[in-house]
This record gives C-alpha cells, structure tokens and sequence, in this order.
C-alpha cells in the first residue's frame, strides 16, 4: 500500500498497553483519513452511550492521506471522540507538522483508550510508546508545554498535541492545539483532561514514499504556484478577518450576542485595522504555501506583549460580539483562549450570552466576585477588561467562571432552573455548540445546513452560507430548492475534510472551485499518491460516506429530528438594523426545509438512513446497528 | 554564534529571508525528495528553525571559506571545491563519527541514520536549480554571496530607516 502504513495504534491508558491493528486497503479506501476515518475509529472503538468524559469514549486520530507529502496544504489530521458539549460526535480538523510527525512514524491512525490515574505524555516514538510523567508539564499553556516537551526530549522535531490549563481543569469548552493550531471546537481538551492526558507527543524519523512521485511532484508544485496568486490573495495578505466587514455590510456579522447584525465600530475591529496596526508576520502550517496565520501583537497599554494569530471566527466572538472595538482587548482575549487551551469561539459567545443577562438585570455585580476583583465586577458589551476576566475565570474555572465553563446550553438551563428565568432564549448554541459568526436569520440556506449539522453550530462542515452570500440562493427566502443545496454544501466540504485538505486551496486547482474545477485534480493527487483508480465520482463519495457515519454515530447516541434545532433568538427575535433587518426562520420554515433536506439524502422523513442507502455506500456493518 | 573572520567566504551559498519565510518547510520536502526519493524532514540538507512563534529561517551550508567541517574531519573525508566551495564527502573515508557537526557553527550537517554519512548542501549541482529555491513559494531562499547578502543589508537599512 502506498500513501499508508496500513497500521492503527492502540493505545490504552488505564492498562498502559499497546497494540497494533492493521486494515485492509478497501477500508482505506471508504474512510480515507481526517474527520472520517477518525470518525469511523471512534465509532468502533467506543462504547455507544457512554458518558463523554468516561473512560469509555476514546480518542481517534487520523492523519491525511496527502499528509508528509509536498501535496499543498495537505498536512492535517482529525481528532473524534464523543463530544462533551453534544453528547454526539466531536469531529475537529488541526493542521501542521504533528500529523506529518506521525505519520513519519508509520501510522495511519490513533485510538486512545481508557484513563490513566497519574497525568501523562504519551510518547510515540516511532514504533515504541512511552508513557511519560507529565506533572512538570501542569499549569503551562499550549505553546509552553510543546517546548518544555522538546526541552525534555531534546528534539526540536519532535511534535506534540497538549492540553492547556483549561482541559486540565475539567472546562468543557477547552480544546487540543498542535504547533500553534487547534482542534478547536467541541470540547476534544475536556476529554483528554478526563483521561489525564495532557500531551500527545510524536517523532517520526522514516521517510514518506508514495505511488508516482515524479506525478505528484509535478502536480504539487503546479498547484503550488497557482497557491501564490489571485486565488488565495485575501487569504494572504489580510487572512480572513477581512470578513468583518464583508459581515458587517450584509447585516450578518453577530453583534451583542446576536442581538444585532452589524457593529457601529466594525472598522476598528477589521482585518484591515488588524493588518496596519497589530500584524508582525504571517505564518503557515507545515505543508502550506499559502500562510495565513496573521500574528498579531498588542504594542501598548495594559496588554502590551500580547501576541496570537488572528482569525474570523476568533475575531466575531471576541470583538463586535461582545460590543468591543478595542483590538488589544480582543488579542488578549484570544491569547488567552489560545494558551489557556479553550475554544475561542465558545468562549466569546458563552460571555456574550452572560453580558446579556447581566444587561437584563438577572445576573448583578455580586455574580461576578473573583480574586482579582473581591467586590465583583459589571461586565456590560463593550467591557474588555471584563471579558479577559471571564475567559480566565472560565479557564479556572473561577467563581461564575465555573458555570461557564460549561458552555452556552449548561449555564442557560442551570440558571433557569435555579433562578426561573428564560435565559436559554439568547443562549446562541445549535445541539450544544455554540454557533459561528454568520448570522443564519437572513441565510436561510444555511440555516438549515447548521440545524442538521452532525457536531452543532459549525459553519465549516456545512457551508451553506456560501450560495446565500453569493447570491446563488436567495438568502431571505425559501424554497423547494435549499434541501439539496445544504445537502450538496455539506458534502463537499466533508472531502476537503477528510482528505483533509484546506479550503482555502480549493480555487488553485483550476481557477474553479465547484466540484468539477476540483474534483479531476484531487483524484489525480490520490492516484499519484496511493495507486489507486479514483476517479470524479469516488471523489464525490468520500464526502458522502464521511458524513453518514458521522450521522450514524449521532443516531446510535440517540439522535431525533427535534435535534436539529436552532436557537430560540433566530426563530423569534429579528434584527432592527441593516440589510437583514426584521428577518426570521420560522419554526414552519426550518421544519419544512428539514424534510427538504432529509429527502435530499435518501433518508426517511424522521432522518433516518434506510439499510439499503448505507450498503449501496459499502457500510453493511453500519446499516445492521442503525439502518432502518 | 561565533564565526571567525576567516570563515566569511566569496563562495555562493543558499540563504534565507527570516522576513520572507513562513515556515512551510517545503523546502526540506524538495531538498530530501531530490536527495533519497522520499519525503522526510530528517534528511533534508535544508533545516528549518523556529526559536519563537514568529521568528522562522531556514539554514543549509554556507561554504565557509577554510571550512572548519573540513579542518575537523579526522578522516579527511570531507574536501571543499575549490572554485564552487561546495563542501563533498567521500563516502569510503566518512564514518559518522561527527566531528564536522561539532565543527559546523551553522548545524547544517547532518547525519544520515541509515549510512552513517556526513550529508551537505551541494546546491544540487546534478540538477538545472537548486530545488529549495524553486519549490520556497515565498521567494525566501536565494542563491547569494556574502558580499551580495550585505549589499542587500545595507540596501534595507536605506529604505527602512533613512526613507522610514
Ligand atoms: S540546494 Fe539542493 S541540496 Fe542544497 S539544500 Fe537546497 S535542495 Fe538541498
Ligand atoms: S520553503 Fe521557503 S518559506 Fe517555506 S520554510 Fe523553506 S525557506 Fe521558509
């Protein structure tokens, strides 16, 4: 086999011991690598039900299949476990040269198993594992515990996937970072701190060899060149923060915890702004030509020194979200999420919706006692102090920080019950997660594509806020169309996912980037890789499959139809400024576009997937536990 | 880092923009394709380093004139072309022994695990470009000299701080 080792490592935590498993190539090639083949992983490794922090629910972690190779952008991996927030399937994307790391290693995947009882680093060194203690390792931030581990180790190659104090303190909203990237969102670092695991560490000396590599050096470099114009300029130079005001004049961007769709200070919050008066240098993950990570350092004032990368959704949930306009606040807040270990996104938007009941007098000052401040604080929109204060309470799980630290859903519903109050109505999360920075009352595409979306308020599994904001749909409307525009949205981006490669390299293949501008080049690339015979049609597929198993775990876990839910404020609460003013999705609307959708998958009314649906797809052992 | 006076040479060597580079580390996938046929970071003859998040380069040999690796290799394994500077191994005399890593103020020798050879840039003589300057997607790596790379110093110390 080329492009895999064929190989998946156990590894079990609670035993302290290891073993190999190896898969046939037909099962590469239905579940390829990325969200799928984690996904796959998590689904035959877990106990269905388990309790998400239980020692039951592993993690499963695949590389690309274009990982370690100089196929552009294709150095990625993805995590799956069962998501602490949902209670379905966590799947998350990360980047860079963790991945490559492992598999230089000689293997294609990872489950880990169980708990273990002292803090740990698992070392995987090439073909031996050693578990390692990580007590000196505990407190540190994200980027701090990669380099004491190399310091450790005294290998500047090797790489590591780690925790930060969040996900050591048991933060539901905390996640996994690698070299400076994270997989962000779901709740991956609350899992790993269940099994006290507080880094993954790889090195991986053996060399990568693939099928044709005179092929793919020729199309990579191709591509490459392609990466280096037009096509991926606004990634380049500005990153996507330039969506803030791309947001802001469609009315979409979130502001005030979705209260409002555009910011009056839009402008000092933009990526324009950003670029002339924070930006130090632009970097890439391993892999990319592209590089779009826009460093970016407070130089004065109170968090003067503060440096992370800045990008859209980070910049939403901190910034107009909030009510800031002051761009060293919101670095602060995302260094702090950053090096804390939690999910910027969740993050912001848990503090929106705890501003917002602190508004309307539910939440007092008397809430907000912490050490920092012993007689409370006021945390109104548009306070940065207060926000970098939450995020570190949320961190430490401090005061109210503890109540937040469990995301939107938990804190709304636990005050309700304690206060009688009605906060879940401006509790912005879809099945748990909280949503991203489009607002989907005027996207009404979307908004069915992030109703039904396998891990809750995600932007990037569904992309269908692409045709509304292009105007291939019209946003403001619905019609019988929208079932199978969400469904096709979804599964397109379910290949860049799986392979994975990064979207934004999806023009670079042709200059088009639907699927017949991309598809072509991406089975030339697997050939040349694997060997293989891939063609249009296969490619197509890889997303279809990687979403059904994604949705057979959530049906398995117990998932209905009336999961596929949106929060209360897009049903009930329109806008009053802006181009999307005074628009909703009507509770007939989203059930109407739901059944649209459902049948646009071959599914039942009920969203259930018919046996012979998962067998036509080669999924028979998926169709005998959840088929109907 | 210490580098004699004697070490600054007329040779050509590969350098590195840090302003430029963005870390990709394609550069070491093209240098250890061209080099062993695979892809592995670990034989490249091109490293890159990165000290902070943002503080990246990337670092081959700089065909010192008098190279030290040369002086330091008890074998006499290593000679350094004269009219090029490239540094060549003779892989009968070489052992692994490494003395010329200890020797190299650059780290741009390494070690290959499975021969136990010294391996150096050679500026991929036997191909028409050096391929880390033709795969670099950012235009960080140039074929340069010592006395061109301080023309470039002084050319940025103009427009940075004369011209603002
Ligand atoms: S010039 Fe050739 S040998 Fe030297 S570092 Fe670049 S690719 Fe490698
Ligand atoms: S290819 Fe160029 S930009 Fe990428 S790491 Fe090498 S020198 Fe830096």
């Amino acid at each position: 086999m080329y492009g895999y080792s064929g190989k998946i490592l156990h590894i079990d935590l609670t035993e302290r011991k290891t073993w190999v498993e190896e898969k046939p190539e037909e099962w590469y090639k239905l579940y390829i690598g990325g969200v799928s083949m984690a996904t796959r992983l998590c689904w035959e490794n877990i106990e269905p039900g388990c309790d998400a922090l239980s020692p039951e629910n592993p993690i499963a972690l695949a590389n690309g299949i274009f990982a370690g190779t100089p196929v552009p952008v294709g150095g990625k991996y993805g995590l799956a476990s069962k998501s602490p927030l949902t209670g379905f399937i966590g799947d998350s994307l990360s980047g860079s040269w963790f991945t490559i790391a492992l598999k230089r290693a000689g293997w294609d995947g990872l489950v880990i198993h169980g708990a273990s009882e002292e803090w740990v680093n698992v070392f995987v060194d090439d073909k031996r594992v050693q578990f390692r203690d990580a007590s000196a390792l505990l407190g540190l931030g994200t980027f701090a515990t990669e380099e004491a581990i190399r310091e450790q180790l005294g290998d500047d190659q090797v790489r590591s996937a780690t925790i930060g104090p969040a996900g050591e303190n048991g933060v539901t909203i905390a996640n996994v970072t690698n070299d400076g990237r994270q997989a962000g969102r779901t709740g991956h670092g609350a899992v790993w701190g269940s099994k006290k695991l507080k880094a993954l560490s790889v090195r991986g000396t053996q060399g990568v060899t693939v099928a044709d590599p005179e092929t793919l050096m020729a199309l990579s470099f191709e591509i490459t060149e392609a990466s280096q114009g037009p096509h991926t300029s606004k990634y380049r130079m500005l990153g996507t923060a330039t969506n803030v005001l791309n947001m802001n004049k469609l009315g979409l961007l979130p502001t005030r915890n979705y209260q409002e769709g555009v910011f009056e200070d839009a402008e000092l919050v933009s990526g324009e702004y950003l670029d002339e008066h924070h930006k130090v240098k632009v970097i890439a993950c391993a892999q990319c030509p592209i590089a779009c990570e826009q460093m970016s350092i407070v130089r004065d004032g109170e968090y003067k020194g503060s440096m992370t990368g800045i990008e859209y959704e980070c910049l939403y949930a901190n910034g107009p979200n909030l009510g800031i306009n002051d761009m060293r606040a919101i670095i602060k807040l995302i260094e702090t999420c950053d090096q804390g270990g939690q999910d910027a996104m969740s993050n912001g938007v848990t503090i929106s919706w705890a501003m917002e009941t602190f508004e309307r007098g539910i939440f007092t000052k008397e809430d907000f006692k912490c050490a920092k401040y012993p007689e409370g604080f006021e945390p109104n929109f548009g306070n940065g102090e207060a926000a970098v204060t939450l995020a570190e309470m949320i961190r430490d799980r401090e005061g109210i920080g503890e109540l937040l630290s469990h995301g939107t859903r938990y804190a709304s519903q636990q005050t309700d019950k304690e206060r009688g109050t009605e906060t879940y109505q401006w509790a912005m999360n879809i099945k748990g997660l909280e949503n991203p920075g489009y607002d989907a009352r005027a996207l009404k595409t979307f908004s069915v594509g992030l109703a039904v979306g396998t891990r809750g308020g995600c932007h990037n599994r569904t992309a269908a806020y692409d045709p509304d904001i292009k105007g291939v749909t019209n946003r403001f409307t619905v019609d019988e169309t929208r079932g199978k525009v969400a469904a096709s949205t979804e599964e397109y981006a379910a290949v860049y996912d799986t392979l994975p490669l990064c979207k934004f390299i999806r023009r670079c293949f042709t200059g088009k980037a639907d699927r017949a501008g991309a598809w072509p080049m991406i089975a030339k690339l697997i050939n040349a890789t694997t060997g293989w015979d891939f063609d249009y049609d296969d490619v197509d597929l890889i997303g279809v499959r990687a979403h059904t198993i994604k949705k057979a775990f959530n049906i398995r876990e117990g998932w209905t139809r009336a999961d596929d839910h949106l929060p209360y404020r897009w049903h009930h609460d329109p806008m009053t400024k802006g181009p999307s003013a005074g628009y909703v999705v009507t509770e007939e609307e989203l059930e109407y576009l739901k059944d649209l959708y459902y049948e646009a998958k071959g599914w039942t009314k009920e969203g259930l997937i018919p046996k012979e649906k998962l067998i036509e797809l080669g999924m028979a052992d998926v169709a005998e536990e959840i088929g109907v | 880092m210490t580098v004699s006076a004697a070490a600054i040479a007329k040779f050509q060597y590969i350098d590195c923009d840090p302003e430029k580079c963005v870390g990709c580390q394609l550069c070491e996938y093209a240098c250890s394709y061209t080099k062993t046929g695979e892809y592995n970071t670990y034989r490249s003859r091109i490293r890159t380093v990165r000290a902070e998040e943002v503080l990246m380069t990337a670092i081959a040999c700089r065909t010192c004139e008098n190279a030290p690796c040369v002086t330091a290799c008890t074998r006499d394994a290593l000679t350094q072309d004269p009219v090029t500077g490239i540094i060549r191994v003779d892989a009968a005399r070489c052992d692994g022994c490494a003395w010329c890593i200890e020797a190299c103020d650059f780290g741009a020798i390494s070690i290959n695990p499975a021969t136990k050879l010294a391996e150096i840039c050679d500026q991929c003589e036997d191909e028409d470009e050096p391929q880390c300057i033709k795969w670099c997607p950012k235009d960080a790596l140039v074929l340069t000299t010592p006395d061109r790379r301080a023309q470039r110093s002084r050319h940025k110390l103009l427009t940075e701080e004369v011209a603002g």
